[in-house]
């Protein structure tokens, strides 16, 4: 006990001496780097999305180290694997923030990978950048979104089929799990609020990984016979999208009777088919490897050469990680310090080049503004733009079209500082740590 | 800079100045030509869609060229002087050729020239351009899928052109497929005798747009006898559709049994036969697989044959992969299947890594080859996907293969007996050990074939084992261990009934109805459909 007390009384000693000394020696001391977590699925089912993802964060801190990493210290990604496997990315994340004590995490691709890591990021009050598509109704202090909601994706693809292709009656089909799910409930929402007919909607989910699309596409084959324009919103997810394509062009559904738009489908996935029948069908993303602009170029280019292959495609999700971290960087150097808090309201309000043109701003809902693209396929796998927003779309974490979330809004600036606020009842509800 | 180019004044003076060129060249018609070609090269979508319908009232005979050029995305312009040409893809690079007056242009690097692109609508109006052309095209199958374009889009211009061709047309089906749309276009008349008659040609056609017009007519029409005559022509029509629908059912149900069966039939030699639970059998399905694309990587000139080559193959990696397992790790475990169950789990694991560190942990693309792509259509209401039709006789071809090796070769007596009684074999003189390896090689090597066939229909990745595995214990629990006769009734059956449950109940819900039912079904007859009879199934 004694001696304890003695070695303390020291350390006690030297802290004060090296407070002397000069405060930046010492916090060099205590971390010579800014530690970035990578929380993406290396292998399982995510595999094949996810990798790249964690390729890209790798990138993106290469590149960040060359220009004198952040603060004037060098960052250092930690990466872990969590398999695919919902309960241990809650596992993981833990590991990565208790043990690691990294600053800032990238991760996620699945919504339900998501909301099992939410809860530790909110004990240890973690950061987590989240660069995918997702069904909105969230807002976390810990969360940044820098994929689309469903206002970004979703609502602006219908509005383009309604609009300009003349559509009248909708398929919604899915993988069965909350993104689709939440997805179709205000797709079908919003399809109402416009004077479209309950007979004249269809609604189909199928499991993860299903291949066996016959019956399903003959149903949607049938039900677009019927003599209005009729569309599917596609919301099946991953690499089930394989043999839902190959079965529409084997039964000779071609785009310009039945065009399929798909939220989940960009040119990672396209990789893995052959798309001479798919010509035509739509997708609705913030972002297409095709787009002609200098930073796409120069992004594109900077990928070829971190992987070194130059076959390898950009996508949507890519961007998104991006943009979060280039965001992250600059509120990171604008607050002074990696301190989760302070990071987290230096956030709000910053911009960052999209990929596509314009800024990339963080909103007040953790949400990007970004513009939303729709392009068609072609041939080798890349989309032609045929129509974008004029300008950009703010994320809305909570839908306008649900009747459970009309009123709430997320707003993490004083003096609401909430996830989930009630403009009626002006109440926040849970989400507020 | 814009405001400028576009401004109306100039615009007429442009306008008339290309007027007064083309007044002073000498061949008016050929210029006016080229000013069409050229004029498909405009930004916005709606322009170009009237360049379309301008340069088909040419009646220039290159016409049907550019277009399906357009179409296919060769149509291409040259950035330098925004001449529209057709391209050809050669490495590095595209070959040129004039659209307009058909010249060589020689060949470019892929930066030089710019797509000429369109969207679905412009691919429709050309679809229904080029159906219009190619009414009078010597090739029967061309005017069979033009007259199929021109169904309901019949307008008082193309009418004319229709019974034009009509008179000179001598295939029956295709003479039907002209009818039908003159009879459609018939239903619009002011007469309502034409409107009857049309309606009597209408009736009992299958065609999906026949029905929607007919029905339309049924809710405008004031003539209540017409009415009456509609109602039942499309009563005849539903009736057949009904019918066509059931039988769409059961060959979707019949595939899916015979994907099962083809995915089943390996295990139940190797779990039916031998008695063991092999769970590395999805992995030595996706060992076939990679075969095929690692076939396909081999002769990407002659993806035609490549499955041909891909099958036997594919039965040799998998075999031997299945030998190698059943001498280094089933023989010393038999007998204790918990352990065999545990083992080859371990050996599935490692299979899929090792896919996934050689290959890569992303899919692989499997091509399709074109007699395997597109559909057998029997009439307007039923058409069958080939991919489907042709597993569903592979997987009959390689059942039936199975059974004769079982029952009339050497190998085949020599595997019953020594499934029947080891001890009583190995006495009359058999190679027990050298059997059970050849049968654990037979089993794996049909995985692998299976492996080749799956190819054609789903993702080729290192999983893709996983999702079989447990559809293949079901199907051989339920048809009964150690009968290939109860694999197959049992994979058909599920197939069937998954598929006919599918409609209203769901992708999701079905697969779980199908699963409890089985459940059920075991609790009643523990030993399948077709349980072994004899003392030696007794233990």
């Amino acid at each position: 006990m004694k001696i304890f007390r003695e070695k303390a009384a020291g350390r006690a000693i030297c802290a004060v001496a090296g407070m002397a000394l000069g405060l930046s020696a010492l916090v060099a001391q205590a971390a010579d780097t800014i530690k970035v977590g990578v929380l993406h699925s290396l292998s399982g089912t995510m595999a094949i999305s996810e990798t790249t993802l964690k390729d890209t964060v790798l990138m993106m801190v290469d590149a960040q180290n060359k220009k004198g990493g952040v603060l004037g210290k060098k960052l250092e990604a930690v990466v872990v694997d969590p398999a695919s496997n919902w309960p241990l990315f809650a596992e993981k994340a833990r590991e990565l923030l208790q043990k690691e004590k990294v600053d800032v995490v990238f991760g996620c691709w699945t919504s339900v990978s998501r909301k099992s890591v939410l809860p530790v990021f909110e004990e240890l009050n973690g950061l987590l950048f989240y660069p995918v598509q997702y069904e909105g109704e969230e807002s976390s202090k810990n969360v940044f979104y820098t994929g689309a909601a469903p206002n970004q994706q979703a609502i602006p693809a219908v509005d383009y089929l309604m609009n300009e292709v003349g559509v009248k009656r909708w398929v919604l089909a899915g993988t069965d799990y909350v993104y689709p799910r939440t997805t179709n409930k205000i797709l079908e929402a919003y399809l109402k609020s416009k004077g479209v007919k309950d007979e004249d909607i269809m609604i189909n989910y199928t499991p993860f990984g299903h291949s066996d699309w016959q019956s399903i596409v003959s149903d949607i084959k049938k039900f677009g016979s019927a003599g209005k324009k009729t569309a599917v919103v596609s919301t099946i997810n991953g690499d089930a999208n394989v043999p839902f394509y190959k079965e529409l062009g084997n039964q000779g559904i071609a785009a310009e009777d039945i065009p399929v738009v798909a939220f989940s489908v960009g040119e990672e996935e396209l990789s893995g088919i052959d798309t001479k029948p798919l010509v035509g069908h739509l997708a609705a993303w913030n972002y297409f490897m095709s787009v002609d602009t200098p930073e796409n170029e120069a992004f594109i280019e900077q990928w070829h050469k971190f992987i070194k292959d130059e076959n390898r495609v950009t996508n949507d999700p890519m961007e998104a990680t991006v943009i979060g971290f280039n965001m992250w960087v600059k509120a990171v150097e604008k607050a002074g310090t990696t301190d989760v808090d302070a990071v987290e309201q230096a956030m709000i309000g910053i911009s960052v080049p999209n990929m596509t043109g314009g800024m990339a701003v963080m909103n007040k809902n953790h949400h990007l503004s970004k513009p939303v693209l729709i392009g068609e396929i072609q041939e080798d796998g890349q989309f032609d733009v045929v129509w974008e927003t004029e300008g950009t779309v703010p994320g809305d974490a909570w839908s306008d079209y649900l009747p459970g979330s009309r009123d709430i809004i997320a707003d993490w600036t004083p003096p609401i500082k909430c996830g989930n606020y009630n403009t009626k009842t002006k109440k926040c509800s849970g989400q507020n740590f | 800079m814009d405001g400028i180019r576009n401004h109306p004044v100039l615009f007429l003076l442009r306008r008339m100045f290309a007027l007064l060129v083309l007044c002073a060249l000498p061949l008016p018609a050929l210029a006016g030509f080229d000013e069409a070609v050229q004029a498909l090269n405009v930004k916005s979508f709606s322009k170009k869609a009237d360049a379309i319908i301008a340069l088909a009232d040419t009646g220039n005979e290159r016409v049907t060229g550019i277009l399906q050029a357009m179409l296919d995305s060769r149509l291409f312009y040259r950035k330098s002087d925004r001449r529209v040409v057709i391209v050809e893809k050669i490495d590095g690079g595209y070959r040129l050729t004039d659209a307009a007056t058909g010249e060589a242009l020689g060949e470019t690097g892929r930066r030089a020239v710019k797509k000429v692109r369109i969207n679905n609508k412009l691919r429709g109006l050309l679809r229904n351009t080029l159906a219009r052309l190619s009414l009078s095209s010597k090739d029967a199958e061309i005017r069979h899928a033009a007259a199929k374009v021109m169904l309901g889009n019949v307008s008082a211009a193309t009418k004319p052109v229709l019974t034009a061709a009509l008179a000179k047309e001598t295939e029956s089906d295709i003479r039907e497929l002209l009818e039908t749309a003159l009879a459609l276009s018939d239903l619009g008349s002011e007469d309502p005798a034409m409107r009857l008659r049309a309606i009597e040609v209408l009736d009992g056609n299958l065609e999906p747009e026949v029905r929607n017009r007919l029905n339309r007519l049924l809710e405008e029409e004031a003539d209540t006898e017409l009415a009456e005559v509609a109602r039942q022509a499309i009563k005849n029509i539903e009736f057949k559709l009904k019918f066509y629908s059931f039988m769409e059912t059961v060959f979707f149900g019949l595939s899916l049994g015979s994907v099962l069966l083809l995915a089943a039939i390996g295990l139940a030699i190797t779990f039916g036969v031998m008695g063991v639970i092999n769970m590395a059998h999805g992995e030595l399905i996706m060992l076939g697989a990679y075969t095929t694309y690692m076939v396909q990587l081999l002769m990407p000139n002659h993806i035609e044959w490549s499955i041909m080559v891909a099958i036997p193959a594919a039965f040799i990696v998998s075999g031997l992969f299945g030998i190698a397992i059943e001498r280094g790790i089933i023989r010393f475990l038999y007998g204790r299947p918990l352990e065999t169950l545990l083992a080859t789990f371990g050996v599935s694991l490692l299979l899929q890594q090792l896919v996934r560190t050689t290959v890569s942990a992303q899919n692989v693309t499997v091509e399709n080859p074109a007699w395997l792509s597109g559909s057998l259509e029997i009439n307007a209401a039923l058409s069958l996907t080939y991919n489907r039709l042709y597993i569903l006789l592979f997987c009959m071809l390689v059942f039936f293969a199975l059974m004769l090796i079982l029952k009339k070769t050497s190998l085949g007596l020599q595997v019953r007996a020594v499934a029947q009684n080891r001890a009583m074999a190995r006495a009359m003189g058999i190679r027990s050990k050298w059997v059970d390896a050849m049968t654990f090689g037979l089993g794996s090597g049909i995985a692998g074939v299976a492996g080749v066939a799956l190819s054609q229909l789903t993702n080729v990745g290192p999983n893709m084992g996983q999702a079989y595995i447990i559809d293949s214990f079901m199907v051989v629990v339920f048809g009964g261990v150690g009968n290939l006769w109860g694999a197959l009734v049992g994979a058909m059956s599920l197939g069937v009934a998954n598929k006919i449950l599918e409609p209203w109940a769901g992708a999701v819900l079905a697969k779980i109805l199908v699963l409890v039912f089985i459940i059920l079904f075991i609790q009643k007859r523990p030993r399948g459909l077709f349980p072994q009879k004899g003392r030696s199934a007794e233990n």
